[in-house]
């Protein structure tokens, strides 16, 4: 076990919400047609009340910060909160679409010692690229902007949304990457708006192409071991947690809402009323999503994949249950092992069915992380 | 001022946080990730660019701990020399400025 999962561990088992998502603006200049997020303003916390959400992460423990939006550059103060951030000895990570970062604002990044810049890219073709943000020129200015990150000697990350509109291009970003010194991660997961639309579903790829995903040894390692079926549920496994969503993790939303993860959206709390420790310690939200076990699972607890699925708990949420299946990564187990899971098998499916009700496929992975 | 006075101050390209009693600390710059024990993360947190090592060794190690003096300022120096090896505390014979640890 590394040092940093033991750590981890450590924090999930005390309970220390060791790592925070925390949105700064859904504002962006790009319109990305897969984004599930309203871009209106209603309200973003102030500066001030930013600065002082900060002091009360430090002080409960956090150390991992995201910095994310909409684009965090849209809000002016956003360096000032990444160096009060610094200033509490933050570990910062920014992730934005680097339109708005130029030689000046790389150096600055620098100088206030953020760790790592994600940064999207949809393809190597400007076309493609450009069609899904619907800003033009966004891919030149975006890879321009990581070659200033570069020259900063700055750890970039590029992320690699995969959908409809580019799933074939992957190879082609990949080597984009390696060309500009940056890590690479693909990530096929689209999820319906935040107002429960689901229209967007439509951009996820097909199983199919993911089966292929799974089995390219450009991107995932280990691959016999990833696509092995899967073993039988040992009692740890039953005893087990499904994420650290809750446990040691949690996303503060611009207007200071609190959820358990990004992709989680109960609520359970806002920190415009309430203190965040006690928000992250006695919400009763935040304390049942924390109680379930997979024991507690109310179709998976019975599915040979329980003890290796990487079932979100807030996809299933979003699903109709915290406690339910997520169906997009019963058909993510199905076409990593060719096992189908006890919720096909429930409804009587031999490979997964879409729940949009149209031809849109239900695939969500995980990021997938290959060296540059 | 004595002779041979050390000063330690916390870099401030570094992250850092305690997770009960022992500190996590990462230098951005490669990416290194330390814990430090319950002695090392005192050490750490006096570290204020303005205390001398020696005094930090006097009053936070031996005061706190059961150990030999003149053993606990020579552990104390291995530490530091290699902590500031990481470029996570940075050493000199003047005082030096440095971000409080939480």
């Amino acid at each position: 076990m590394s040092l940093m999962t033991e750590v981890g561990q450590k924090a999930f088992n005390l309970g220390v919400p060791i790592a925070v998502h925390m949105d700064v603006t859904y504002r962006c200049n790009e319109r990305c047609v897969h984004c599930y997020l309203d871009h209106d303003d209603h309200g973003e916390m102030t500066t001030d009340e930013i600065k002082g959400v900060l002091d009360q992460l430090a002080e409960a423990g956090v150390f991992f910060l995201t910095f994310s939006g909409g684009e965090v550059f849209m809000r002016r103060d956003f360096f000032e909160l990444v160096e009060h951030a610094r200033r509490l000895m933050f570990n910062v990570k920014i992730k934005t679409n680097a339109v708005m970062i130029h030689e000046e604002e790389a150096r600055r990044i620098r100088e206030l010692g953020v760790d790592t810049i994600q940064i999207s890219v949809y393809s190597h073709r400007p076309e493609v690229h450009d069609a899904i943000t619907k800003l033009p020129h966004s891919f030149e200015r975006t890879v321009q902007s990581i070659r200033f990150l570069r020259e900063q000697g700055l750890r970039v990350t590029i992320a690699n949304v995969l959908m409809t509109a580019n799933y074939s291009d992957h190879a082609g970003v990949q080597q984009l990457a390696a060309e500009l010194d940056a890590q690479y991660t693909l990530d096929p997961t689209i999820t319906p708006m935040m107002d429960g639309d689901t229209g967007i579903l439509a951009l996820r790829i097909p199983g199919e192409e993911l089966q292929q995903v799974f089995r390219n040894p450009m991107l995932v390692e280990n691959q016999e071991e990833f696509c092995a079926p899967p073993k039988a549920p040992s009692e740890t496994d039953l005893e087990g947690y499904p994420c650290s969503a809750g446990h040691s993790f949690c996303y503060v939303s611009p207007y200071g809402d609190v959820f358990p993860c990004v992709q989680f959206p109960l609520p359970t709390g806002n920190l415009r009323r309430q203190k965040f420790l006690d928000i992250w310690n006695f919400s009763p939200q935040m304390q049942e999503v924390r109680s379930i076990q997979a024991k507690h699972l109310t179709v998976c607890s019975s599915c040979s994949h329980v003890g290796s699925c990487s079932r979100c708990p807030g996809l299933a949420y979003m699903e109709g249950s915290m406690r339910g299946p997520s169906t997009a990564d019963c058909e993510k187990s199905f076409y990593r092992t060719g096992v189908p899971t006890a919720n096909m098998l429930r409804l009587g499916l031999s490979k997964p069915h879409s729940t949009t009700g149209d031809t849109a496929h239900l695939i969500q992975i995980r990021p997938v992380a290959v060296p540059a | 001022m004595p002779e041979n006075c050390t000063y330690i101050a916390r870099s401030s390209a570094i992250a850092a946080r305690a997770l009960a009693g022992e500190m996590m600390v990462m230098n951005s710059a490669d990416s290194t990730f330390f814990t430090l024990n319950e002695v090392a993360t005192a050490i750490f947190q006096a570290a204020d660019g303005r205390t001398p090592l020696r005094e930090i060794v006097r009053d936070r190690i031996c005061e706190q701990f059961d150990v030999d003096p003149g053993q606990a300022q020579a552990d104390a120096e291995q530490f530091v020399a290699e902590l500031s090896g990481h470029g996570i505390l940075l050493v000199s014979n003047q005082p030096l400025s440095s971000e409080p640890a939480r």
